[in-house]
């Protein structure tokens, strides 16, 4: 559904895209994971029609995104990185302006959005500026669907909303694949990923890896473990002098560890901790997760 | 069209929902009007003066009446001192002295000569100059009357008729400009900075992406402002009309025609910044720094464009406010025809055409 061949694409003398190739299936759900600055937006830019790429084709519904960009317009939905409604304007004239413009009715095409609307529909004529987060990406959600696209571009959907609000969000981008739509959609939350059918981890303008998330922490050959204490800042800076430390990140409440060729003992490290008196210390090997899989790709 | 519809409605929403929209294209143009209005001024009134008379007869008795009683003038001070003179303007209040010589009406019958002297404060030349012409005026008027046979040297004077304007009232000569004015700003800074604005809210890439055409949307953000412009420009000339009496000598509905060809040039020119600008700041700033100012100075509307330095009155040609104000000048108070001011209308419609030109082609399809 989704084609992308060598594309290259650079801002002045900043490259913000090196020679990226992919391919997405019709009907999945296709997660780009990677931090801020990686070339995400970019690259949903050119499939939008809204950059040119500097070198490379892509292909969006066999369609050319430089050549047929009109024809891409009327079968992709678009829910850019900030919320893009008019913040004036009420949530019902919001949809029924995307309505319009896109050649169709709220009615026409009622039933896709239904499961997203009622949610907001009690708030209709509330102006979108005074939204909830949560509920302005409903409304902008909503409105990328107004005209039935085949395709669903989605950058950084759930940047900045709650997490019940996120958790739903992700329900949706499930139901409306039930649908038969092709959803593209980024995220800087390496949670998210797990929720993908597959991932791509970009990383400063290039692909590091394309799978589903389950095989892509799976290949994963590293040993991971996770340690926690009371006095998490005293415990990282002591992990990291630990002689054979190869890697060490906070994650929330536990530090991800990895030894110099995986040769670091739970036991071993446990008696490190004690010595220096640190308490309630966990210290177990877990399996590595989609954000352990990225950290070691960024060292590389 | 149902496209356009929707894109126009969501156009009013956006105008009639921001109060500082509302201001701007309602209120600053009457504010405007009405302190453009009484501030600019090219006639005098109540200008204090004192007089110097070392006469004291009944001729000058009676010019001094003549003087006082015209409305121009107030009488601050009888001077009796020659030096009294300069403290008086040091002062600050008085802007004019008159200086009778001793014996002035005998003189005047006996010789047929006589001297006064007027002297004015010019650290505000243009009042001093008015100041001057009109006490002379008066005082030559008076002579003339009273010794009809007199064949003085100061009767080759030019019999001036201010034609058009008989009154040289400046209300006639600022409508038109603010008329100008405020066309211009509303109609080039409301466009541009509502286009910038979408660009701002990222709504722009929404419209982008959306199968609506550069023309369709252009024309939904110029209609609006267009007909909201119309309605201004008709306020305009009724205040003009009711308040500072300036008349409609001409056809109303050439005015018309022309005032709408000229916004519709203005938006034109709107849309060309917003393809510019990225940014509000920078739409405003373009449109404030460099269209208002221009348009104040090299128009015509303040300053005669035959007295600028010559760079500068080749500079006026591509002020299109020039055109439109010596259009409606003409229409207004000469009551002229689409005959005489076809070279100027034609001006003004090939620029409209030459913006909405570029515009067009300059409009982005896309985000770079």
């Amino acid at each position: 559904m989704i084609e992308i061949k060598n594309i290259s694409k650079s801002y002045n003398d900043i490259q913000a895209l090196k020679e990226i190739s992919l391919s997405v299936e019709k009907g999945e759900l296709f997660g780009l994971i990677g931090p801020d600055g990686a070339g995400k937006t970019t690259l949903m830019r050119i499939l939008m029609t809204l950059l040119l790429p500097d070198s490379g084709e892509a292909k969006m519904n066999e369609l050319d995104v430089v050549k047929d960009f009109k024809k891409i317009r009327h079968i992709v939905g678009y829910m850019p990185g900030r919320f893009s409604l008019y913040q004036d304007l009420s949530v019902e004239e919001n949809l029924h302006f995307f309505a319009t413009v896109f050649g169709t009715t709220i009615e026409e095409n009622y039933d896709l959005i239904r499961d997203i609307y009622y949610q907001i529909e009690p708030f209709k004529t509330r102006r979108a500026g005074k939204l909830s987060g949560g509920m302005k990406q409903k409304l902008a959600l909503s409105c990328a669907l107004i005209h039935k696209p085949k395709i669903l571009i989605l950058d950084e959907p759930t940047t900045g909303v709650d997490a019940v609000s996120r958790k739903e969000f992700w329900e949706m981008l499930k139901a409306l694949q039930q649908k038969g739509i092709t959803i593209l959609v980024s995220t800087p939350y390496m949670d998210e990923a797990s929720l993908c059918d597959r991932v791509a981890l970009i990383q400063k303008g290039t692909i590091l890896d394309v799978d589903s998330p389950s095989r892509i922490t799976e290949k994963f050959p590293r040993k991971i473990i996770q340690v926690h204490s009371e006095d998490m800042f005293r415990l990282i800076q002591d992990l990291r002098s630990f002689p054979k430390a190869e890697s060490v990140f906070a994650f929330g409440q536990f530090v991800h560890f990895t030894g110099v060729n995986d040769e670091v003992e739970i036991s071993e490290l446990d008696k490190f901790l004690t010595e220096r008196k640190h308490t309630d210390v966990i210290v177990e090997e877990i399996h590595p997760g989609i954000e352990d899989v990225f950290m070691s790709l960024q060292s590389l | 069209m149902k496209q356009l519809k929707s894109f126009i409605r969501k156009e009013f929403y956006h105008i009639f929902r921001d109060p500082r929209t509302i201001m701007v294209l309602f209120f600053i143009p009457i504010a405007q009007l009405l302190i453009f209005g009484t501030v600019i001024k090219n006639e005098i009134q109540d200008i204090h003066i004192a007089i110097y008379d070392q006469a004291k007869d009944e001729t000058t008795q009676k010019i001094t009446n003549k003087i006082l009683s015209s409305g121009y003038f107030i009488l601050e001070k009888n001077l009796e001192n020659i030096n009294d003179i300069e403290s008086v303007f040091r002062l600050g209040k008085v802007k004019e002295v008159i200086v009778f010589e001793s014996d002035f009406g005998e003189k005047l019958t006996k010789e047929g000569k006589a001297n006064v002297q007027l002297i004015a404060d010019a650290s505000d030349p243009n009042m001093a100059r008015l100041a001057i012409s009109y006490t002379s005026g008066i005082i030559n008027d008076y002579v003339k009357k009273m010794h009809p046979n007199l064949q003085l040297p100061m009767q080759l004077e030019p019999e001036v008729r201010m034609y058009f304007n008989e009154e040289m009232k400046s209300a006639y000569m600022f409508v038109p400009g603010v008329m100008a004015l405020i066309l211009m700003l509303i109609s080039a800074m409301m466009t541009s900075i509502s286009i910038t604005r979408e660009k701002e809210l990222g709504t722009m890439e929404i419209l982008l992406v959306s199968p609506l055409r550069p023309m369709q949307i252009i024309i939904g953000k110029v209609l609006p402002y267009l007909l909201l412009s119309i309605a201004n420009a008709f306020v305009i000339v009724l205040m003009g009309r009711f308040v500072f009496g300036v008349p409609i000598l001409g056809s109303f509905t050439l005015l018309m025609l022309e005032t709408i060809l000229f916004i519709a040039m203005a938006l034109c020119l709107g849309i060309f910044i917003s393809t510019v600008a990225k940014s509000q700041m920078t739409a405003m700033f373009i449109s404030m720094i460099v269209l208002m100012l221009p348009t104040i100075l090299l128009s015509g509307f303040i300053y005669p464009i035959e007295n600028m330095p010559e760079v500068l009155q080749v500079v006026s040609h591509i002020m299109p406010a020039r055109y439109f104000i010596s259009i409606i000048r003409a229409i207004m108070l000469k009551g002229t025809g689409i005959l005489f001011v076809w070279q100027e209308t034609a001006v003004l419609i090939g620029m409209t055409l030459f913006f909405i030109a570029l515009s067009v082609k300059k409009f982005k399809i896309r985000l770079e």
